[in-house]
């Protein structure tokens, strides 16, 4: 039935010119709905089918997969026969190294927040004015964001060598004080990573606060200055409160961008000297013990437990504080 | 709420504040603030590209300095290499398909979400809203091993494929305001002068959106010319190598030619900061609209 009724379908916006019938039920919009709820659906089928096939299959699958083979020792080819039951998670959530990654993804998640989050808005706060070249200047600082990590990585891991370019400029400029090993060190490397990170991603985080000062409307600002209030006072209380829904959404992506954590550390690092430096990150991990190692099964379980970790902290975040700007738009649906 | 809308707002605004009273005590403090920012934006940009002009005993003897005298053997070496250009090329090929794919089928699912009146609609985008949460890092184990029964490791497609998939929820999030906001008065117009939901959505409802297709194609293309962890799982064999793969080995292949590695550095981030200077409005506005929608 549904085949016939496709090929009517296709026949029909193919021809471009609809027949007469066509027309007038397209004009009343009652008669349409009840002979073209078949085609309706059809429509919809074939809209949607082929994302949702895609998405599902390679986005959904994989993870359900990831759940099926983390119960098994596997390399990786044939049919998994090993069956270990929960070892692979219970060595997961023994491992010191595990617990390592979680603390250096935790650490990642807090310190991008607070040192990205002020700065950007303070930024954007300053930025937001009647200022020559605006839109250069957003432009330009988004730069770091374009580039890929691989590309910041490469260029940053030379640029922090102890012979690099950065401990060179400090000597020249009487600050060799301050020269340091800016990758190996224990403890600074962590630190050495968040200004990369802060470095690539400020940018992003500035453009989005402008784009949400910008949607406040200026009459706003006005009237309370007429009212007497200073530039920070409007700053402070109407700026500020009102950028709240960009904020909010700019460090969920910040939080879930933060546990991803991978390309960055693997190339600055790699990670036997990530775990060594204190970098490594639950993806480092799991490419380690996983691909590199050639245990699959285990690969797949870590998969699991980081995309538990990352489903607990988004819903915990959507449920605690996103919930009134998206009003259940990620679990509830259109509203 | 609309990203169209938003956009629209915008215009009328920022004329309105050109005209105001053009000085404020800020200003200096302002600019001094932004060139900072840039500065500190572009120096490690510039470190590298002029890093590929200098010589190895340049970059040794003064590690911070600036090329003196200017060489240009490392990047016309580049330039000559076929590694280079296959690698290239076959970024190149990646993000076309996946662009073109991310495209098409979130502009279509898109379109459903946004027009048509459906039970199942609102889950629709629950299951694709729920996708921003689980980024391609962490899916990539198991997402191996389906490219991998798909036939597809070591191949181009098995990198294009998975980044349609993984682009398609940040595509929806965007489009769907901005179909939405295309007026009901058009579409009714235009099913009076004849034209199908089907045909609705070809000539009217893409044509509309196109800012959200352009934003949308441009973080496609860009997402995938600096993907590196799709890349390093599926492809296996140099020949097949895209740009950010080729980058890693050539850096640890050549890693004390550290001249080399600039200039195959920065010759592999050009096309991305081409294709972001020539649409950065797009993204920008795109943003915008994205927060608002």
């Amino acid at each position: 039935m549904s085949n016939t009724l496709g090929a009517t379908v296709i026949g029909r916006s193919r021809l471009g010119k609809p027949q007469a019938g066509d027309a007038a039920s397209a004009a009343s919009p009652a008669p349409r709905k009840r002979r073209g709820r078949g085609r309706l659906r059809l429509e919809i089928a074939l809209l949607s089918g082929p994302a949702i096939i895609i998405f599902v299959g390679l986005v959904i699958f994989p993870v359900v997969l990831a759940a099926y083979y983390g119960f098994y020792r596997w390399q990786g080819y044939g049919v998994p026969t090993d069956w270990v039951g929960l070892k692979n998670y219970q060595l997961i959530l023994t491992d010191p190294d595990f617990h390592q990654v979680l603390l250096h993804n935790g650490l990642i998640v807090v310190l991008s927040l607070v040192l990205q989050g002020p700065l950007a808005i303070l930024l954007a706060l300053l930025l937001n004015q009647k200022i020559r070249g605006r839109s250069m200047i957003r432009v330009l600082i988004f730069v770091p964001f374009i580039i890929s990590e691989v590309i910041v990585g490469t260029g940053w891991s030379l640029l922090l060598q102890t012979t690099g370019a950065v401990n060179d400029a400090l000597h020249h400029i009487g600050l060799g004080f301050l020269a340091a090993d800016w990758l190996a060190d224990p403890n600074r490397a962590l630190w050495s990573l968040m200004g990369i990170i802060t470095w690539k991603y400020i940018g992003f985080a500035v453009i989005l606060m402008l784009a949400g000062l910008q949607s406040i409307p200026d009459e706003l600002g006005e009237a309370a200055r007429i009212d007497g209030a200073s530039y920070w006072q409007v700053q402070r209380h109407i700026m500020l409160p009102l950028l709240g829904p960009t904020i909010r959404i700019w460090a969920f992506l910040s939080i879930i961008g933060s546990l991803q954590l991978f390309d960055l550390v693997y190339i600055i690092w790699g990670q036997y000297i990530s775990s060594t430096a204190g970098t490594s990150t639950m993806a480092t991990y799991m490419v380690h013990n996983g691909r590199d190692a050639g245990n699959y099964g285990y690969g797949n379980a870590v998969a699991v437990v980081m995309f538990l970790v990352s489903l607990i902290v988004a819903l915990t975040y959507q449920r605690l504080i996103l919930r009134r700007d998206m009003r259940g738009a990620v679990t509830q649906g259109v509203t | 709420m609309s990203a169209t809308t938003a956009s629209a707002r915008l215009a009328p605004a920022r004329s309105a504040r050109r005209r105001d009273k053009p000085q404020k005590w800020g200003n200096p403090f302002v600019y001094l603030v932004a060139l900072l920012l840039i500065s500190g934006s572009l120096a490690p940009v510039v470190y590298i590209v002029l890093g590929g002009f200098r010589t190895n005993s340049q970059i040794t003897t003064s590690p911070a300095g600036l090329p003196n005298p200017w060489v240009s053997s490392h990047y016309i070496d580049v330039l000559n290499s076929v590694t280079f250009w296959g690698e290239f090329g076959n970024s190149t090929i990646v993000a076309t398909v996946s662009t073109i794919g991310v495209v098409l089928l979130g502009v279509m699912v898109s379109y459903v979400i946004a027009r048509y009146d459906f039970k199942l609609k609102g889950a629709m985008y629950s299951l694709f809203a729920a996708g921003l949460m689980f980024p391609l890092v962490i899916a990539i184990t198991p997402l191996y091993i389906v490219i991998k029964d798909l036939g597809l490791v070591d191949n181009l497609l098995g990198v294009a494929i998975p980044q349609i998939a993984f682009g398609l929820p940040t595509t929806v999030i965007i489009l769907v305001p901005f179909l939405r906001a295309i007026p009901k008065d058009i579409e009714e117009a235009a099913a009076i002068d004849g034209a199908s939901r089907l045909g609705f959505f070809f000539r009217m409802a893409v044509p509309l959106s196109l800012p959200g297709v352009v934003t949308v194609a441009i973080l496609a293309f860009i997402g995938s010319w600096n993907n590196f962890v799709l890349p390093l799982y599926v492809l296996n064999s140099q020949a097949n190598y895209t740009l950010p793969l080729g980058v890693q080995q050539f850096a640890s292949q050549y890693s004390t030619d550290t001249a080399r590695v600039l200039a195959f550095t920065s010759l592999s981030m050009l096309p991305a900061l081409l294709f972001f200077a020539v649409f950065q409005r797009r993204i920008v506005g795109g943003l915008t609209g994205a927060v608002k929608g």
